[in-house]
């Protein structure tokens, strides 16, 4: 099996403001986003030759490459649409990254949006099964507050305890996301508020869930041999893994409901790829998916970055801070730019790219040289780790 | 000889103090409580209920017709009596039969299927009888009336009790009905429905009876009389010559209220509760005439312990908050809309009714594990279609993690969402908790299945099982 690493080479990225974009349809925002992609990469539209769109919502399944190609004018090029959940936006950039890899086109962009706030609810709806009543009133919430009353329960942390540690994610990523000007939350709050904010879904309270926002994210690739001509400062593809749970962890036999088994295959997959041993000491910042703030907890141990059942030592050393050993969600991740499906996974990529090509603005990590971007979905039941490097090795 | 073999009973646990009642609209409250089916309730599910605690402990595969009668059927069309045997878990080769539109239909569909066994058609039949009536709000019906069912378990061998007669009559009058345009149950004048209605036809059945079997009012240890209030059968009691005292069952109007069809049958319950070896009971339901019965109780009633029946279900109990709830429950107020994102099918409830409605999970035959729903492939071992089913709905289990969800809407939240590990070889079951009080929630909390209604998506009730706390 051959390792993707350094085959691949990002040349240009956009994003758009992500928020409540109520003024600005989905074609808006992929303009918006794909345009700043142009010409942060130097390319004209007509350069690209093939095109992958990610997007989960149900006005577009079905609907192919249209919803890409229309605001685009994306004329006579293969277009695919993807979905896997929540790493949608990481699947887009994965299968266009193949598709370069294996020499069939030279340049490609992956897109990822969601339009959130048109659906009139705010949540990402309830019972969203496969079956007519298997799943009737599950909830995002609550698939993770198993999580969060699991964890609490085996590693013996009261209720209490438990709150205010996860509590501390919500306070740090506020304070990393009120540095953004393109997330949909800028301000940072109190560990006081994030503790006492009212319940969603016990025991996740308001400030442990991510915000339900609006957004669309854009990658151009090329061949890593070639990206010098686009730019000085081109952002590799270290390694790329995608694992699938075989088993909706609700009635997965034996499931411990105190970490997910996907990340910690998605990230081993991705480490075995570029050669990284110890993550901790050799990945110098983390965009991963906090959907929920005990999401973000533990995917600190299902990356390898904090022992398992530790992750609280390591939060309360301040750890994952922006000035911390391991910065981790250094733009706000999820808590501040919420969660537009599809944009997810670039919208993370984004803030990667940007910091290893040392425009991180106020946020900016020192020495940034390796970033992990990580997504986590379904029930869940799908992840990605997707790991970048700014030196072709 | 023919006659009961098992017994069962469910009475919502949700009740309402009726002073709410009277409260909410400045009336007279009648006083006590009455059953309130919870919101994911009804007619069916509250037979399914009673017929699987009359089943505990007997042999499923011997059971060869199952009926089902209510006035409240949530069909008009369609058998409810297929779903609770399905439910329930019986064979396909089965007589499955809805008896409908009268308080009788429960004491009917019992005639019917001693007939069938009396006939050498069917040697074991259970009758299951339901009710969830309206009465019209502020009316005194509404304080009245309450929800509940009942199960017998018919048959010509091993029976707890014999029938020893039947007899019924029958008469047209208009003095409680409702058409096929109303929700709630209408009366005509009160005087005239107790004195020409009731008490006429109860006394002739009852009359006959005694004359035809040659036996006198002192003959019999226990009176079950069908009770439309707390006061109307004792004057009728009195004036057939029973003591009200020492002979007369309690109705259960003011810890229940009446609950309908199924009344007379959770009335006999509460009798065999109590009967012993040699009693004699006599049995009279109303609607349009009335079926009575008289009924021996046999030796074998001793073998009978641990059913679920009514002196159970009477002490569990839940208050009920607020009328607001109870108007709810009854979908009687509109509540905001939700987001649901299902799609509703008839043929994947229909195809996946095996675990859906059976709530049976398999068991793989190489590896040994349990998974629900049924999987063809083994999540363990991959071996492909070697598992044997296994019925989960009648197994306890634990909560293995858990949510109290402000966020998935529903009549009455937090809704309680939980993982339950079940003691079939830790077969894993996501479900709704229902009937609890969210407090009480925690991980390892004993849970015990229940079948419910889910919603009514693409214009049928679509029903699944929740968990609630074992009790």
């Amino acid at each position: 099996m051959e390792s993707i690493k350094d085959k691949i080479a990002i040349i240009g990225m956009g994003c758009c403001k992500f928020g409540e974009n109520w003024n600005k349809s989905p074609e808006d925002m992929i303009i918006e986003a794909a345009y700043e992609a142009y010409e942060d990469a130097g390319i004209d539209p007509k350069d690209i030759q093939a095109a992958w769109l990610g997007t989960v919502g149900a006005h577009w399944v079905g609907m192919g490459g249209l919803a890409l190609a229309e605001p685009l004018k994306l004329q006579g090029i293969p277009i695919t649409r993807v979905e896997n959940w929540c790493a949608t936006g990481h699947e887009a950039l994965r299968n266009a990254s193949f598709a370069v890899a294996c020499g069939m086109y030279d340049i490609a962009i992956a897109v990822g949006f969601e339009k959130l706030k048109d659906t009139g609810f705010p949540g990402l709806g309830i019972g969203r099964g496969m079956h007519p009543v298997m799943e009737m009133r599950r909830t995002a919430p609550s698939s993770f507050a198993f999580i969060a009353t699991r964890y609490f329960h085996t590693y013996g942390l009261s209720p209490e305890e438990g709150k205010e540690t996860i509590a501390k994610i919500a306070v740090k990523n506020h304070k990393n996301g009120s540095m953004h000007p393109k997330a949909h939350f800028q301000k940072e709050i109190t560990l006081e508020q994030a503790v006492k904010a009212p319940i969603i879904a016990w025991p996740l309270g308001l400030f442990d869930c991510c915000g339900n926002s609006d957004g669309a994210a854009v990658a151009i690739i090329t061949r890593a041999d070639l990206a010098k001509k686009f730019r000085d400062d081109p952002i590799y593809i270290k390694g790329i893994g995608l694992s699938q749970n075989s088993m909706m962890p609700h009635f997965q036999p034996g499931f411990d409901w105190t970490g997910f088994e996907v990340t910690q295959i998605a990230a081993k997959q991705a480490y075995e790829q570029a050669g990284i041993k110890n993550p901790r000491k050799e990945i110098d910042l983390a965009v991963v998916h906090d959907c929920f703030t005990i999401t973000e907890l533990i995917i600190y141990e299902d990356l390898g970055f904090s022992p398992k059942g530790k992750a609280k030592e390591d939060i309360d050393a301040g750890t994952f801070a922006l000035d911390g050993e391991l910065p981790v969600n250094t733009d706000g991740g999820l808590k501040c730019f919420g969660h537009p499906v599809g944009a997810s996974g670039l919208r993370m990529s984004y803030e990667i790219y940007k910091q290893l090509q040392g425009k991180g603005d106020k946020r900016q990590v020192k020495n940034a040289e390796i970033g992990l971007a990580h997504t986590l979905g379904g029930h869940p039941s799908v992840s990605c780790v997707m790991l970048y490097g700014n030196d072709r090795g | 000889m023919v006659g009961i073999k098992s017994y069962g009973a469910y009475i919502p646990i949700s009740r309402m103090n009726r002073d709410i009642i009277g409260n909410a609209w400045g009336t007279r409250s009648i006083g006590g409580e009455r059953s309130v089916a919870n919101h994911d309730e009804d007619s069916l599910t509250m037979a399914v209920e009673a017929a699987i605690n009359c089943l505990n402990g007997e042999d499923r595969q011997g059971v060869e017709g199952l009926f089902f009668a209510s006035t409240t059927s949530p069909y008009k069309e369609k058998a409810c009596s297929s779903i609770v045997a399905t439910v329930a878990d019986l064979n396909k080769e089965i007589w499955t039969s809805d008896f409908a539109n009268s308080l009788r239909a429960g004491t009917s569909a019992v005639r019917a299927a001693l007939n069938a066994i009396k006939s050498g058609e069917a040697k074991s039949i259970m009758v299951t009888a339901a009710d969830c009536r309206l009465g019209t709000p502020r009316s005194v019906d509404e304080q009245t009336f309450g929800d509940g069912a009942a199960a017998i378990l018919l048959g010509d061998s091993d029976v707890i009790a014999t029938i020893e007669d039947v007899y019924s009559v029958s008469d047209d009058i208009t003095d409680v009905w409702r058409t096929d345009q109303d929700t709630f149950v209408r009366s005509w004048e009160d005087r005239w429905v107790l004195i020409n209605g009731y008490t006429k036809n109860m006394k002739a059945a009852i009359s006959g009876i005694m004359k035809k079997s040659g036996l006198t009012p002192k003959d019999f240890t226990k009176v079950v009389l069908y009770s439309p209030d707390a006061r109307s059968h004792l004057d009728l009691a009195k004036s057939l010559g029973f003591d009200p005292r020492t002979q007369l069952q309690d109705p259960l109007i003011t810890t229940i209220g009446n609950v309908g069809t199924a009344q007379p049958l959770v009335l006999l319950v509460s009798a065999l509760e109590e009967a012993k070896a040699g009693d004699r009971i006599l049995l009279a339901s109303y609607g349009d005439g009335s079926d009575v019965f008289i009924i021996q109780v046999t030796d074998a009633i001793e073998k009978v312990k641990n059913k679920r029946g009514v002196k159970r279900s009477v002490g569990l109990k839940m208050m009920l908050s607020s009328y607001e709830k109870y108007l709810a429950y009854r979908q009687l107020v509109s509540l905001p809309e939700e987001f649901i994102k299902l799609f509703p099918s008839a043929s994947v409830m229909w195809r996946t009714q095996k675990w859906v409605l059976s709530c049976h999970g398999s068991k793989c035959k190489h590896c040994g594990l349990v998974s629900f729903p049924i999987q063809r492939v083994c999540f363990g071992c991959h071996s492909r279609d070697e598992f044997e089913e296994v019925r989960l709905s009648d197994k306890k289990g634990k909560v293995f993690t858990y949510s109290l969800d402000n966020l998935a809407g529903g009549v009455d939240p937090p809704t309680v969402q939980t993982i339950v590990e079940s003691e079939e070889g830790g077969a894993r079951i996501y479900c709704l908790m229902t009937d609890c009080n969210p407090k009480e929630v925690n991980v390892g909390l004993p849970v015990e299945m229940t079948f419910r209604r889910f919603h009514r998506e693409g214009g049928f009730y679509n029903y699944f099982w929740k968990c609630r706390p074992a009790r």
